[in-house]
């Protein structure tokens, strides 16, 4: 266990002296993190709407297509990501590698089918009556897919802590596509990777720690978000 | 009546039940001695086919550079009682690695950091193995003039006059300290837009400063082994202060002492040298690594 005293007195240290540049990495991660949360929600709950509302061919297997993205390989996609925007490849003229946008590029493929086939599956389980009752009452479309959403806002909870937790934990593609440079493309995950390499235990674990942190500050305020949501409708 | 037609029916099931359990019983019987035989039978055939393992702490530079690949394998074939792995780390790891006894044997090139780990008592002893050198990579053209400079000093100053950007290792591996040694020779304290960290290994950083279309020092195993992927050329070689010595510590009180000894022995002999003075040199037409073991 003395390994481990010696790295959080080692990480305590850094975090104090200001040795290393904690909060401008733990902001390059929320920023980029939250980034591609925003735009995965934006097109993966309309995405996981309608799969999971309407009828048509190929919705089982589009369904299960989102269902294997929930376990899509980040490594896979950073790989894609990083030849797709490398100056040899086709969108080299961008020069987008070993920067923040290619970094939300890749985590919002990540993110995008686990929004997708969570919100599917919530909204799969709200009674069809509701839609139908709703639509008998004169609402329109758009009226009945807010009414859905907010029956099935626990499922929609879910989707945003699973896919914030899954990019801003994620190591690989982040490295390959954001290169984990100081000050611009170093996030949480990649300063860990890179201070365990060195043999710095020390800001290693204490970064670790804030990430934990971070993931479990996300979770509270959503289930309290979720708590009082639920108290303003049956009070 | 009801007792009597119920009671067979409860002693067959019974029966069986005890039944069940003494065959199950006596399975476990006749296997007992069968494990009890099998375990030294096991024993024996580990140590004559299956090898110790040793565990080679070294650096992502010199992975990268395949020399393991054909050192390795050559190794193995004079001793088959030893599997080597691998662990490829920067050079600061690969020390904590020995420091922490979760290496045998430690290949690594940063002298002044390995003499210091044998004089803490971290290794017994610290013998040279080859070196290889350094090189300035960067865009075809060399928009800095670091080719052109008059010497090592004068091409640290134009790296620093930010024509274009300069990929730092900045992990503190061997090649890391090698560069601020260079920026420190020549008075420069290298920080601005044209500075970039990548923290990550040569590898990486290689392709990061063909991204970029920027410089970086890096040794020349590994740019010759990838610059098939990257749109980089060498802009300056064979400098004095380019040199990259290699060493081997076997770790003290390691779990595997005898391998690490063995490893040690093998790769300072003639034969190990051998076998590092010709890597490369089919594959790139010119060995990578220079053997200087004494």
């Amino acid at each position: 266990m003395q390994i481990f005293a010696d790295a959080l007195r080692d990480g305590i240290a850094a975090f104090s002296q200001g040795t290393i540049d904690v909060w401008g990495i733990v902001w390059t991660s929320l920023q980029t993190s939250g980034t591609a949360v925003f735009f995965s929600l934006f097109l993966g709950i309309p995405a996981g709407f309608f799969l999971g509302t309407r009828r048509f061919i190929g919705r089982r297997l589009l369904i299960t297509i989102a269902n294997t993205g929930m376990g899509l390989p980040p490594v896979a996609v950073g790989l894609i990501v990083a030849m797709t925007l490398s100056r040899r490849g086709p969108l080299g003229d961008l020069d987008l590698l070993y920067t923040r946008p290619a970094m939300v590029i890749a985590q919002v493929i990540i993110a995008l089918p686990i929004v997708a086939a969570v919100t599917a599956a919530a909204v799969g389980a709200v009674p069809r009556e509701v839609r139908l009752q709703a639509r008998s009452l004169g609402a329109s479309r758009i009226h009945e897919a807010i009414l859905t959403l907010a029956e099935a806002r626990l499922g929609l909870v879910a989707a945003v802590a699973a896919g914030f937790g899954q990019i801003i934990s994620e190591v690989g593609a982040v490295t390959m596509v954001g290169g984990n440079l100081e000050g611009s493309t170093r996030v949480m995950t990649t300063a860990i990777v890179q201070f365990t390499r060195m043999g710095k235990y020390g800001p290693a674990l204490a970064l670790s720690g804030v990430l934990l942190g971070l993931i479990f500050l996300v979770n509270v305020l959503l289930a309290v978000g979720q708590h009082s949501a639920d108290r303003f409708e049956r009070g | 009546m009801t007792d009597r037609t119920r009671l067979p029916v409860f002693r067959v099931l019974l029966a069986s039940v005890l039944a069940l359990a003494l065959v199950f019983s006596l399975a476990a019987c006749a296997s007992q001695p069968d494990a009890a035989t099998d375990a030294p039978e096991g024993e024996v055939g580990d140590s004559a086919t299956e090898p110790t393992r040793i565990i080679l702490a070294s650096t992502t530079s010199t992975q990268d550079s395949g020399l393991f690949d054909d050192l390795i394998p050559a190794f193995e074939a004079a001793y088959p009682e030893y599997a080597v792995e691998v662990i490829a780390v920067g050079t600061g790891e690969a020390l904590e690695m020995g420091r922490n006894k979760d290496a045998d044997v430690l290949l690594v090139h940063a002298k002044a950091d390995e003499e210091t780990f044998v004089a803490e008592g971290y290794g017994a002893e610290r013998r040279d193995v080859c070196y290889n050198d350094f090189v300035f990579v960067g865009a075809e053209g060399d928009p800095a003039g670091i080719g052109a400079a008059a010497d090592l000093n004068a091409s640290m100053t134009a790296i620093a006059s930010g024509k274009a950007p300069y990929v730092s290792r900045g992990d503190d591996s061997g090649t890391h300290k090698k560069e601020k040694k260079l920026f420190e020779a020549a008075g420069i304290q290298p920080a601005g837009d044209w500075y970039l960290v990548s923290g990550q290994g040569m590898g990486e950083t290689l392709k990061i400063a063909s991204e970029k279309q920027g410089y970086t020092l890096s040794d020349r195993a590994t740019y010759l082994s990838m610059r098939e992927a990257l749109d980089l050329a060498i802009v300056r070689e064979g400098d004095a202060g380019l040199l990259n010595q290699y060493g081997v510590i076997p770790v003290t009180d390691a779990r595997n002492p005898d391998g690490a000894q063995a490893f040690m022995d093998w790769v300072t002999s003639a034969e190990g040298q051998a076998v590092i003075g010709a890597y490369g040199v089919e594959k790139f037409g010119a060995p990578l690594f220079f053997p200087n073991a004494e």
